[in-house]
């Protein structure tokens, strides 16, 4: 029997705020233990929460960016249990009246197939301090830094189908909500979190399986590996005939193994209530509306419009709205080169190849789009080879100099110059006679080569339309005298 | 309404209390007590009753400005304190969280993390 | 009882012109506390007070006067405050073993306000262990006594402030009230007790016990005095969400109002059979003199009354089992010592720190909270605290100023004698929950004696109007006073 994997997410996404959820502590990652922490983050007798204004409005923001319905009025409510980093002994979220629920966001498959992942609700939380088991000897060491640091929690519906699409539709997922800036989204912080529901069942079956739930996966890479280990786990279980337990399995990278978490049964009654100590959460429409109205253009659509605008490939708008700041520099050269399929050519390759390569961010870049557009110009314009434009890319990367300074001082000028040009097509054709009899026999794709023997020569200078112009009478009659 | 014994203990756990067996006899005794002079709530009737009022929302504050300052640094409250950290006796695997810090711990050392590749890259 | 201090206003006017010191003041102050707190027969209504903190605070306030700095309404007066108000200069115990010695490292915006005005805070008054009894009998730290009566209890839980103001040890005190927890020991004790309306002071630094229903308030020998120190604590704070940003009223104005056009309203849930007739007496007695002085009386009904006790005693043992989780013996507080394991450290702290009353309400409120018991009591006793909150509305709306009724069913009882029976020491509470429950501002003040004890009159407003609370009450203890003999 062929089997298919049903797969929900619970995404915990940390806030980009200067100050905690409910204190004015400072939010900020890796600071020596316990110093940001104050009355209400250490959770001390007396001591009240607030709400901080840009945590709701962020939550709003990626609500919003996940096409859910924002309710204007929602309510705070404890968790109960007792944990040692969770230090009122219980966490504020939300319970039975979230901030938003019924969004989606949709999965562009690499068949060009759209499937739509729908988020069941979204709601404002704040996290607990960190348990670390390594630091102390046979203690466990309590930093509560990241105590009361703003979360939302995002709950899809189980809609992905294999551990490959639940991977892509998370990448979908974190370049959404880095274009809304609502989260710097890096895992390695804990800035975000997965934890997978999954279940299997026979496939075209409507009916859901008993699921599990993965949890302690630490990359994108993980949550596919721990899927796939846990579907192909389900399966054999099913196969053989035996049932799915119901139970939180814990993902060991280390080991590529998910294992089942020891639990005590009582652990699962939160008790939640609504927190007496902050009344409702209540939106202004105009609010709401005008978060809306500061979205700014969301990946999906950004590429839909370079392909209509720019009339670029599928792949290339994919590629260049890949993030947020990327697109914005593509867009910026597009607009100043004139060419905008030359723009995207020249950020595809020459750009990203130099940041990967450099392993820099595009912030770094010491290329502006206006001076990217200026050497794009100066290759348009014949002013400058594209082979040598590719030099003068890499050396204004390097310099943080103009493409006209580098030419300049490098005299990477192109040269159309046909005495110069013919001299090279002269010694080219010289050091290489048998191929030269070749090309003459026939074998028209020669020419790339003499061509490239000119380049060469003349390094990378050489005007390719006059160059090859030449090289073609040249080698139409085997000697020629002199010179 | 009668309490168990069973219950009595089921809530202590959920509280983290724990009760002599004196305790839990006066409890379970106490607790049924109590409980049957609060089911008297079970008289009103359901449609009688309204929704809860809302008099102001949540206020909402700036994303800025001070905690309130703490006269005693949290070294100098913490029953044990040790390396800058609020110490306890290492947990054996109680619960997810602990179970999940232990496992990221090692796994931190020993898995690669290497960034996820962006979406887009050069193509090769 | 020695020689009571003077009173509020009377302080503050000598200290600010020079006639008196604060730290004179403080000192005669902290001498008399001494005189009357420890021993056998002491009244153990201090957990800690005087030191050099006292000192310094009260030459703080004489050297701001010197300096000709406007003196503030409370200049130089001595205050005592409940142990579950953070102060910096003393510990804040909650009479409760799992916070011995504790110093909170901030202070509660309440404390802060006093002192802001001139008051010196000269110690930590006992009560029942956070908040919990109505007997300050539940204190980890040993029983106050009343100062009527040393064998009987000052009522409670803010037991310790009614009793020092009760005794002249200070003019006034804070408490706090989350369901009679002022207004029943004032009425125990013989002094003026202010429950305000939920919201009206700041609860940031109030140690929690049932948030939605706890509020700071103020005791005084008087009317005036109560009315003066909650003048001070008033008004909004932006570290606490629930506390309103409405502006505060000058209620000293209401004190000469008089209670002519005041309709005030009787309550028949409130005169029950199991009132002690001699107190209902009183009341009605009460009553007659508010219609002398020009008021006019009504009968009125609130229904819901019978249910008050059961809704009260769901909601707020349930919100205090998640406001007292935080006591675990990981990051201040007590510890017990040798435990092993984390979940050794929590249970044998808790069972060691916390004392039996505590323990029941914690073990009561998870009970409610818990899966499948959370609708038949929690969500039930919140609906109903709706209809309870609705039975005010619908009595203040029809043209009811104020309501006057009995503080509590009886007068101050013996100690030990309900603490084998934690339900009929709740059922002290029944006439002051209700006004926890809507959230409504009441007070009591004393109305006569029965045998020598005091009785309370209670005395109910709507939602903010703590102005024709204030306007009652100073015309009743007039008028009560311009009878006696």
């Amino acid at each position: 029997m062929k089997f298919e994997a049903v797969v929900g997410l619970e995404i915990h996404v940390q806030l980009r705020t200067v100050t905690k959820m409910f204190c004015s502590d400072s939010a900020e990652f890796g600071a020596e233990p316990n110093t940001h922490v104050c009355p209400v983050c250490l959770g001390l007798p007396g001591a009240l929460p607030v709400v901080n204004a840009r945590a709701v409005e962020l939550g709003v923001r990626a609500a919003l960016g996940l096409n859910c319905t924002v309710h204007l009025s929602s309510r705070f409510a404890r968790k109960n249990y007792f944990y040692p980093d969770l230090p009122k002994g219980y966490q504020i979220t939300q319970f039975d009246r979230p901030l938003a629920t019924g969004g989606w966001l949709d999965l562009e498959e690499p068949e060009g197939e759209v499937r739509r992942v729908r988020i069941r609700r979204i709601h404002l939380e704040e996290d607990a301090g960190k348990s670390l088991h390594d630091r102390l000897p046979g203690r466990t060491a309590i930093d509560l830094n990241r105590a009361g640091v703003p979360l939302i929690e995002i709950v899809t519906e189980p809609d992905l189908r294999s551990p490959a699409a639940a991977r892509a539709w998370l990448t979908q997922l974190k370049q959404l909500l880095e274009y809304l800036e609502v989260s710097d989204c890096d895992m390695e912080k804990g800035s975000l979190r997965v934890d997978a529901n999954v279940s299997v069942r026979p496939a075209g079956s409507a009916a859901l399986g008993t699921k599990t739930e993965v949890k302690n996966m630490n990359s994108f890479s993980s949550v596919e590996k721990a899927l796939e280990f846990e579907v192909a786990r389900q399966v054999a279980l099913l196969e053989r005939g035996e049932a799915v337990v119901h139970q939180t399995m814990l993902w060991d990278a280390a080991r590529g193994e998910a294992r089942p978490m020891r639990s005590k049964e009582e652990s699962h009654d939160y008790r939640y209530f609504a927190d007496p100590d902050l009344p409702e959460l209540v939106l202004e429409r105009a609010m709401v509306e005008r978060i809306r109205g500061s979205l700014p253009e969301l990946p999906a659509a950004r590429a839909r419009r370079f392909r209509e605008q720019y009339r670029l490939p599928a792949y290339d708008a994919g590629v260049l709205t890949a993030t947020r700041e990327l697109a914005d520099y593509y867009e910026a050269v597009a607009a100043r080169a004139g060419d905008p399929k030359a723009a995207s050519n020249w950020v595809m390759t020459e750009v990203l190849g130099w940041l990967n390569q450099q392993q820099c961010a595009l912030a770094d870049l010491r290329v502006t789009p206006a001076r990217l557009a200026e050497l794009i110009r100066m290759v348009a314009d014949g002013v400058v080879s594209t082979t040598a434009g590719r030099r003068v890319f890499a050396r204004m990367a390097e310099t943080g100099r103009s493409a006209a300074e580098i030419v300049e001082a490098e005299g990477l000028a192109q040269v159309s110059d046909t005495a110069l040009l013919e001299e090279w097509a002269d010694a080219a054709i010289a050091a290489h006679p048998a191929e030269a009899e070749r090309y003459r026999a026939g074998e028209d794709r020669l020419l790339g080569f003499f061509m490239g023997e000119v380049m060469k020569r003349s390094r990378g200078k050489a005007d390719p339309r006059r160059a090859s112009q030449i090289l073609r009478e040249r080698l139409r009659t085997p000697e020629r005298p002199g010179r | 309404m009668a309490v168990s014994r069973e219950d009595v203990l089921k809530i202590a756990a959920l509280a983290r209390l724990r009760l002599t067996p004196e305790e839990v006899e006066r409890f379970a005794a106490q607790l049924g007590t109590i409980l049957d002079h609060i089911g008297v709530l079970g008289e009103v009737e359901e449609a009688a009753l309204p929704a809860e009022p809302v008099e102001w929302p949540a206020p909402l504050r700036e994303d800025g400005g001070h905690p309130d300052p703490l006269a005693l640094p949290p070294r100098e409250l913490a029953p044990a304190w040790e390396e800058g950290f609020f110490a306890v006796p290492r947990l054996p695997a109680l619960d997810t969280a602990a179970l999940e810090d232990a496992f990221e711990d090692k796994a931190r050392v020993e898995e690669e993390r290497r960034p996820e590749p962006p979406a887009g890259r050069a193509r090769p | 009882m020695s020689r009571p201090a003077g009173g509020v206003e009377a302080i503050a006017t000598d200290v600010a012109a020079g006639r008196a010191t604060a730290l004179e003041t403080a000192r005669v102050a902290v001498e008399r506390i001494r005189a009357a707190n420890g021993g056998p027969d002491g009244l153990n209504a201090f957990l800690a007070f005087g030191g050099p903190a006292v000192e310094r605070a009260a030459a703080a306030v004489d050297d701001a006067i010197q300096r000709g700095e406007p003196p503030g309404p409370l200049t130089g007066v001595p205050v005592a405050v409940k142990d579950n108000l953070c102060t910096v200069d003393f510990p804040t115990t909650c009479g409760s073993r799992i916070l011995e010695g504790y110093r909170s490292p901030f202070e509660a915006t309440a404390v802060r306000r006093l002192r802001e005005a001139g008051a010196v805070v000269v110690g930590k008054t006992n009560l029942d262990e956070f908040a919990m009894g109505s007997s300050t009998e539940n204190s980890a730290f040993g029983p106050t006594r009343n100062p009527h009566d040393r064998t009987r209890v000052p009522g409670g839980s803010s037991g310790g402030s009614a009793a020092a103001v009760a005794a002249g040890l200070v003019p006034a005190a804070l408490g706090s009230d989350t369901g009679g927890s002022v207004r029943q020991p004032a009425a125990f004790c013989g002094v003026v007790g202010i429950k305000p309306t939920y919201g009206r002071v700041s609860r940031y630094g109030l140690v929690a016990f049932a948030s939605s229903l706890d509020q700071v308030g103020t005791f005084g020998r008087t009317v005036r005095d109560a009315v003066l120190l909650l003048q001070a604590i008033a008004g909004p704070d932006g570290r606490d969400s629930t506390a309103a940003a409405r502006p505060v009223p000058d209620w000293r104005a209401e004190l000469d109002a008089g209670a002519a056009g005041l309709v005030v309203g009787v309550p028949r849930e409130y005169f029950p059979p199991e009132l002690d007739p001699r107190i209902g007496r009183l009341c009605r007695e009460a009553v007659e003199r508010l219609a002398a002085a020009g008021a006019e009386i009504r009968d009125v009904s609130l229904p819901h009354t019978r249910y008050a006790i059961p809704a009260y005693y769901v909601i707020a043992p349930a919100e205090a089992s998640s406001n007292l989780a935080r006591y675990d013996g990981v990051r201040y507080g007590l510890r017990a010592p040798g435990a092993d394991s984390t979940l050794a450290v929590y249970e044998e702290t808790r069972s060691l720190g916390f004392g039996p009353e505590v323990k029941r309400r914690i073990m009561l409120g998870t009970y409610a909270l818990s899966a499948g018991y959370y609708d038949q009591y929690y969500g039930t006793a919140q609906r109903v605290r709706g209809l309870i909150t609705r039975d005010f509305e619908r009595v203040f709306r029809s043209g009811v100023h104020v309501l006057l009724a009995p503080t509590t069913p009886s007068v101050a009882f013996r100690l030990g004698e309900k603490l084998e029976d934690p339900y009929q020491m709740y059922l002290a509470d029944i006439f002051t929950v209700t006004a926890n429950l809507a959230g409504v501002p009441a007070l009591s003040l004393p109305i006569g004696t029965v045998d020598g004890l005091p009785v309370g009159g209670q005395l109910i407003a709507d939602r903010w109007q703590e102005g024709l609370l204030v306007r009652a009450a100073a015309a009743l203890e007039r008028a009560l006073a311009e009878a006696a003999p």
